[in-house]
Formats: C-alpha cells, structure tokens, sequence
C-alpha cells in the first residue's frame, strides 16, 4: 500500500488506516488520488540517503557540530552587527514553550491572546528603548529593516533618492542596494560630515554606533534632513542605548536596528529580529504586523493584529510590503531580556561592554604595531589598525584559543573591527593582548 | 467591587510596565573586572530607561499563564489551509540547540564554520533533488523573502538580455497575497489571470495574456484551491514560448513533495517554505525560511551566499560564495540558520523513503475529509483534492445565515483551531482545510464529527454559532475599533 515499508515516526497512518480511509474516498489506490499528475512525471526515485534513527542522526549533527570553533570555547572578539552577550536561562525557557514555539501567526484572536499580548509588550518596550512612538512586532533582521525603512520614506516623501552616511555596516548597505533595484531608489553614500544633500532627497540613513563602533553626530545629520524635509533614518544597536540617548531625542522619523543583541543566539547569522518603530505619523505607512488594543464582545481587553489593511493577504499590489512570515518568537525572546534585564540591569550591561573594551582598546593600543587610529566615543567596538594582513593574525589567534575581531581590511588597511561585551573576561583581553605582542605582524 | 476571581483574570492581563516595582530585577549582574574608564560626556548619554523592574519568578509565571490562551500544535489539530500546520519533531529543536550550531558567529572565518557550511551544502542539495532544480540559495528569510529574490532574479535575467520591455507577471486569481506584494516589490506589474470552471488555469486567458511584455508567471502548484492543474504542462510551455520566467509558489509542497518535480514541469524558479513542508515551528509568525531554487535559467542570479564544496585528495572544504551574476543579499547574514538546522534535520530523519510518504498521507487526509463532508458544506470544485480541499459554507449562509466565520469560531470550543477562511478569494464563504500527514485518522473521525454537527446546531440554534466561541479568554473582537483608534503600546496611566 505505502510507497515502501518505512514507518515515520511523524505519521501515524498504518496501512489498515490507509486502505480504510481510501475505502471511504472509494478509490482503489493511493496513486488515483495523483491521477492529476501528467502521465511520466510521477517520479519518487529521489538520489538521497536512506532514512536515519534519531542515535545516528544526532552523532551526526555533533560530528558537524564539532567541526566548528565555537565562541565559549573560544575567547571571541567578533561583532560588526551580530553581538554575543548573556542571555538569562529564562529566555530559552520560556520561548521554548509549546504554546509559543508551535502556535500559528495571530489571525485568530481568541486562541491566540498569549502571542499577541507578548508581541503587545514587543511594541511597548521598543518603544521604551527607543523613545518612538510605535513600533511593529519586527522585521527579519537588521538589515531588512533598514531597507524597508528606505522603501517607507520614499512612499511618504514621494522623493526616490536615499543619502546614506558611509559608516552604516557595509552587509546592511548591500541589503539595501538587493532592495532599491527595482523601485529605482538613487543611493548617495555622503560621509558623515555631509554638508548638503539633493532637495529631492528622501531620507537620510544614519548608523548609531556606527559600524566602526563610534557614536556620529546626529544631531546635525537630522537638521540637514529635515531642513531637506527628508525623514532621518536611525539604524542604533539596542544595548547601547542602555546608556546612550534615544533617537528620538535627536529627531530621528524612522528607527530600525538588530533586536539579536537582545537575548538571540548568535545562531551563525539566524534566525534574528529587525526592530522598526517610528513617529505617529507615519503608522499606515509601516511594514510589518501590528498588534493593537481593543475589547471583545463583553467588553474585555485583548489584543488583535491591527491596520491590517496596510498588509499584503488585504491589500495585494498595493501593500507596504510583501512581509508575511516574520520573527514573532524571536521578538518574544527579545520581550523576555529586556523584562529580565529591566531598568537597571540593561544599563549595567550596556556599561560593562563600554569599560571592556575601553580597557581593551587601551591595552592593544600599547603593543608595537598596533594602533587604534580612531577618534571619537565608541561604545563596545572599534577599530585596529595591525602591523599585518588581519586574516593571517587572526588564523594565528586561533592556535591560542581565541576568534579574532572582524577583518575589515577591505574598508580600513589592515582594519580590525574588534568588539568587547560583558561575555569578554578580563583574563580573556589580556590572553588576546599577549597574543598579539607575540604574533606582531604575522606573515 | 471585583471578585477575587475576576481580579486574577485581570491580574493576567496586567502589562510588564505595570507590574514593575522599584528595585526588582530579573537576572543577576555580573561585575566589572576591568578599572573604569571615563564616561562620555553626559550630553551624549540618556537620563533615564524606563523599562520594567521584575523579578524572575513574576516573569516566568506571567509568560507562563498568558502561554495557555494560545492554541498550539502541540495542543491543538490546526486544519489550516495552505499553511501546513504538521507536528513540528522535537529532534530538531535539540539538534538546532547544539552549541557547536547556536553559539556560531555569522562573520568566523569560514575554515572555523566547516560543520556548519557543510550542513548549509547538505540542505541546498536535498532541496535541489527534491524539487528538480538546479541551485538554491537558502538565503530567504521566509516565503514571501524567497518571492522577492526569485522575482529579482527574473527582472535581473531579462535586463542582462537586453529585454527591458518585460514588466509584466500573470498572478493567478487563487494567489496568496505575498505573490502580487512580492511582484510589485520587484518592479513588476501584476496581472491578474482567471481560473476556469473546474479550478485549473484558464489556457484562453493565458494565452492572451502572454506578449513580449511578458516577464514571467507566478504560480502555486498545487494551487490554493488544493488542486493539481491539470493542464500545468500547457501553463508553463506557454510562458516559457513567450519568453516569461515559470515562478513556482512551493507553498504547497507538500501535497507533491517526493512524488513530482517542479524542474520536470517546466518550473524556472520555486521558493520553498521550510516552515510549512519542513517543520520549522511557526512560533506565532515566525522566524521561517523561503530558500529560492532556481533550474539552468537563473541559477546564476541566485542571492548571496551559496555554499560550495571543493574535493581535494579526497578532502573537502567549504564555502560560501556569491554566484556569478547574484541578485545579491536578501539579509546581513546566510539566512535563518537555526530554521535550516531544523529543516535539514527533519528531511534526513525521513530520508529517501519517508519524503514521499509526506505526501502520500498529506493527499489521503484532505480526501478523506472531503468524501466524508461532502453533503454537509458545499463543494465548489468536486474532484479529487490533493493536500486540502476547499469547502463554503454558502449553503448554511443561505439556508440559516451562518457564515464561514461562525464555523470557524465553533471549532474553537470544540479544541480544533479554525481552518483557513474567505481564502482564496473566488470563494465565497470559503472554508479551506489541510489536515497534513502528522493527524491520525481518529483524530481526523472526531473533526469530521464536530464538522457534521456543527452544520446541525447551524439549523438547530444558529446563534450558538453567531456567538462562538464560548470557551475561550475572550470573546470575539472588535477589531474594528482597534483600527479606527489605534492604541499600540503601553502607556502610563493619565
């Protein structure tokens, strides 16, 4: 009856099941029921492994697993928009629930006010940390919000050029090119010390920290935008903001940044969330879900997904974005950090990266060859200059337990881009300081 | 006055922000090991955070009890058309939580991340030889992200051939609303093609549809009628003798996966959504993942990266690349990890013999279901479904006043999560069930139960209905309202 004897562990149909069930359909065979199927292309002869039990799969997944250098193991200095800091054991327990991990997206309010009042807190906190208005339950990554916010400007300006400072992280810089293809959106990369910018300008995307780890003076970039009547487009780290100003104290319209430093994995580069909140004004013009407040019939608070019209499954051609599938459990790990980190705790974090890697750039500074030719504030990152080609110091760092900073050799001469969090013991800088005393300049 | 029981009801609502106490704090700190450096300028710093102060019990309760308004599929049959709710195997979870895979920085030197690309590599290939294409990128976020990548790969294919007059994409009517957002996104033009009577594409339509300004066809195969078109072989002949790029929606892979291959139908690029086929968990809306597969025709534009593997004296390496004329990056990173961990770990527990019974299942299920209602609900298009089969409730919205969304809502109290609804669009009152494979047939038995009898109480007591449901936290909303006055975030208290 089945095509061949294996019984999935995931499918409990039985062959009696089967031949009742195509018994009832009143078909003799299961093949009947793919009798659409153009004759000759019924084809199950698939060229892959046999089925595995779950002993050997999992001895195979560590095998893999173990063919990795894995930050925790190793003293890891890597940053430049994925940040490793410590999550609280409750963020996996709770995200780990059935009840959230297995739900379906909200579209049915009454059996699904435990996402919605969780996504609810999403938007409340972010709002909190970035001092916007609103902001939506996220994007797929940092990146993805940055270039859905250039997409938003150019639909509220009317305007199809985007100046965007030089100092945003290159990744996110070709996301945005991907996105401006098609609409035909003119990019101008301005330096950050840009004195004007086209009248027919749409926005003006900024980077904070940058991706060198420095704080830019945005301020002035706002006045220049909005003098322009441009929108400022903010893309910040969260942690930082720990300590530092909100955007919207310096008049950002739009802020976007990657939600990962908020208790996410480093997980090789995903799943993550891209955090997106702006003024009022703009609401109808966000992508995204969107959960809002209302009553039920008893007249009872709960939460819906809200301004839906906005979206695609409502609005087709015509929506904000074509985003269906997003984060929301990611978003619920980033609600339950910054519930468990809470007002003080957040601060201590953000404070801790920035002492580190102070101590840090202090000490590398003081070895022969090496330099940290920035000047500026930086928060928990920030740039070395080496006396080498950076990917051949860090294969040696490797040999003494320690995952370098990102080689950025190809936007600063031997730049190393190397970031510090509360993750980084001291004995660990001190490890990578001797290190780099020893290796000198490679080669 | 409140009752005490009243007041834990509303205790449960109570948001973070008003539970905070002063001096609470949910997570231990750890010192500073380092001397002080000088702080920046106060200018620059922010006077206050305003963010919740609870501890970690409060935390763990209040996420804990709000967890049990949700319906999950751990708890709950989702019969849930075109979404594939299946059983999500709780292997991948523990393989995706292996440090040597969760702790991995995205930016370590490729030689560091070995294992990892390797199983990048492992993945990308499976989905090439399941769905007959040539390449894949497993860069794509979610399905809709997979859309927006195959379509820049049309658009960027066809201006490299100096066919710039190309700008328009024939949408089926039964499309899913990612597919004309997705086109429009890509600088298309989205025309709408009309299904003929027995819910296959209509060929006349097509045919004059088709022009030099064609840039291509976006199609769900099976479509979301839950239907094989028969006629697919002539569909994509047409598009591709007109100079049009096949685009198929995987969305339903299911219903076919193992048993035929997009590539073989003609198919130039398909997207696949690892969150639906391939158990990824839904996690309320995501995080998913839409890898783009592309056939000869546009593997060359694939998103960056793409894993490679090198065989060298019987060693091999791999790698990450961008191929040669790639639409370029669709994130910052190599997509959604942790949902390719879990799909990869997913397709080779099944491996070559358990794949097409997927589908097999899939395809008995929905038929099932349909021989069995058949009678009760009505039944626009009476022929063999394939993974889910479309019903409406036209006949008890005439006869009793009952619409499809009172069906759904009754579902509810009886533990099932509402089906798909007034989806697709030339439906009317549609109800559009996917039992999927993972559902055993007594639990498909007691869905058909309840489905009979609530098409009785529809006759019997149609309010019953009108009001449902009845046993959950909350009764139906007004969202509406929510709407019209939009109240998005906490606030303090005026």
């Amino acid at each position: 009856m089945a095509t061949n004897e294996f019984q999935s562990p995931y499918v409990p149909n039985t062959d009696p099941d089967r031949r009742a069930m195509l018994d009832a359909i009143g078909v003799d065979s299961i093949e009947e029921l793919f009798a659409d199927i153009p004759d000759g292309y019924l084809n199950y002869d698939l060229d892959m492994p046999s089925a595995r039990n779950e002993l050997d799969l999992t001895r195979y997944a560590r095998e893999l697993a173990a063919m990795n250098r894995t930050p925790g193991e190793y003293a890891c200095f890597l940053g430049a928009g994925s940040y490793r800091h410590h999550i609280p054991a409750v963020v996996r327990q709770i995200t780990s629930r059935s009840e959230y991990m297995t739900a379906y997206t909200p579209y049915q309010p009454e059996v699904s006010q435990g996402t919605l009042q969780t996504a609810f807190e999403f938007q409340s906190l972010i709002c909190q940390l970035t001092g916007m208005d609103v902001a939506n339950l996220g994007m797929y990554d940092g990146s993805t919000s940055l270039a859905e916010a250039a997409l938003m400007a150019s639909r509220i300006t009317r305007r199809h050029r985007a100046a965007v400072v030089d100092s945003v992280s290159p990744l996110y810089r070709e996301v945005l090119d991907t996105y401006v293809q098609a609409p035909g959106i003119e990019i101008d990369t301005v330096p950050a010390s840009v004195e004007s910018i086209p009248e027919d300008t749409a926005c003006v995307i900024v980077q904070q920290p940058n991706f060198y780890g420095y704080i830019e003076d945005v301020d002035r970039l706002a006045k220049l935008a909005h003098d322009a009547g441009a929108l400022l487009i903010v893309s910040v780290d969260p942690v930082s903001l720990g300590m530092f100003r909100p955007p919207s104290d310096y008049g950002a319209d739009i802020v976007v940044g990657e939600g990962q430093a908020l208790g996410v994995p480093t997980t090789f580069g995903g799943p993550y969330v891209g955090l997106f909140a702006c003024k009022q004004d703009y609401i109808r013009q966000m992508p995204g879900r969107i959960v809002g407040k209302t009553v039920d019939t008893r007249g009872e608070e709960a939460y819906v997904l809200t301004l839906q019209t906005r979206e695609q499954h409502i609005r087709r051609e015509r929506a904000t974005s074509n985003i269906c599938t997003a984060v929301a459990l990611i978003a619920l790990m980033s609600t339950v950090y910054l519930a468990s980190f809470g007002r003080r705790g957040l601060r201590h974090v953000a404070e801790l990266c920035y002492h580190k890697s102070h101590y840090a750039a202090d000490r590398i500074e003081a070895i022969p060859g090496y330099s940290v030719p920035l000047d500026g504030t930086f928060f928990q990152e920030f740039v070395v200059e080496c006396p080498g080609d950076p990917s051949e110091i860090n294969e040696k760092l490797l040999d003494h337990g320690i995952i370098g900073g990102a080689d950025i050799s190809s936007q600063v001469p031997n730049g190393m881009l190397v970031c510090v969090t509360e993750m980084n013991t001291r004995d660990e800088i001190d490890n990578l300081v001797a290190a780099l005393t020893e290796i000198g300049g490679a080669a | 006055m409140t009752s005490l029981l009243d007041r834990a009801a509303l205790d449960r609502r109570k948001l973070l922000m008003d539970r905070s106490r002063s001096g609470r704090i949910g997570t231990t700190l750890p010192p500073l090991d380092v001397p002080e450096s000088q702080l920046p300028d106060s200018s620059m710093l922010r006077d206050e955070l305003d963010l919740p102060e609870v501890s970690e019990g409060e935390i763990v309760r209040y996420f804990s009890q709000i967890s049990q308004f949700n319906f999950s599929i751990d708890h709950n049959f989702y019969p849930l058309g075109s979404c594939t709710m299946k059983y999500n195997p709780k292997l991948n979870d523990e393989i995706a939580s292996i440090p040597g895979f969760a702790q991995i920085h995205p930016l370590q030197p490729v030689a560091t991340v070995q294992g990892a690309v390797k199983l990048v590599w492992e993945l990308q290939e499976v989905l090439n030889e399941i769905t007959g294409m040539a390449g894949c990128s497993l860069a794509p976020m979610a399905g809709a992200d997979g859309e927006l990548a195959g379509l820049l790969m049309a658009r960027a294919y066809h201006l490299d051939r100096g066919d710039d007059k190309r700008k328009n994409v024939l949408i089926p009517d039964s499309a899913h609303g990612t597919n004309p957002a997705s086109a429009a996104m890509a600088g298309f033009n989205v025309v709408t093609l009309p299904s003929d009577s027995a819910g296959n594409t209509d060929l006349d339509a097509l045919r004059d549809s088709v022009s030099d300004e064609l840039a291509g066809l976006m199609i769900t195969l099976p479509s979301t009628l839950g239907l094989f078109d028969s006629n697919i072989l002539d569909v994509t002949q047409i598009v591709r003798d007109a100079g049009g790029i096949v685009y198929g929606d995987g969305a339903n892979l299911n219903a076919i996966v193992g048993r035929v291959k997009f590539g073989d139908l003609g198919f130039d690029v398909i997207h696949s959504n690892l969150h639906k086929t391939f158990t990824q968990p839904h996690g309320g809306g995501g995080p998913g993942a839409g890898p783009v597969i592309a056939g000869p025709r546009l593997v060359d534009y694939l998103p960056t990266p793409v894993a490679g593997r090198k065989e060298d004296n019987g060693e091999e390496t791999f790698s990450l690349d961008a191929p040669a004329n790639t639409i370029g990056r669709m994130g910052a990173f190599h997509g959604n990890f942790g949902a390719l961990v879990r799909a990869w770990s997913y397709i080779f527990t099944l491996g070559k013999e358990g794949i097409p019974q997927i589908s097999e299942d899939a395809v008995i299920n929905a038929n099932y279901i349909l021989s069995e209602l058949k009678g009760y609900y009505d039944l626009p298009y009476d022929r063999t479904c394939m993974h889910e089969v479309v019903f409406a409730a036209t006949n008890l919205r005439r006869e009793h006043g009952v619409r499809a969304m009172d069906v759904a809502k009754r579902l509810i109290d009886y533990g099932i999560h509402p089906p798909t609804m007034y989806f697709p669009l030339v439906v009317e009152e549609a109800l559009m069930i996917e039992p999927t494979e993972t559902e055993s047939k007594e639990t498909l038995d007691y869905f058909i139960e309840v489905m009979k009898q609530i098409a009785a109480e529809a006759a019997d007591d149609p309010d019953l209905l009108h009001e449902a449901p009845h046993n959950t936290p909350n009764t139906r909303l007004d969202e509406a309202r929510a709407a019209r006055r939009p109240d998005l975030r906490w606030r303090p208290k005026a």
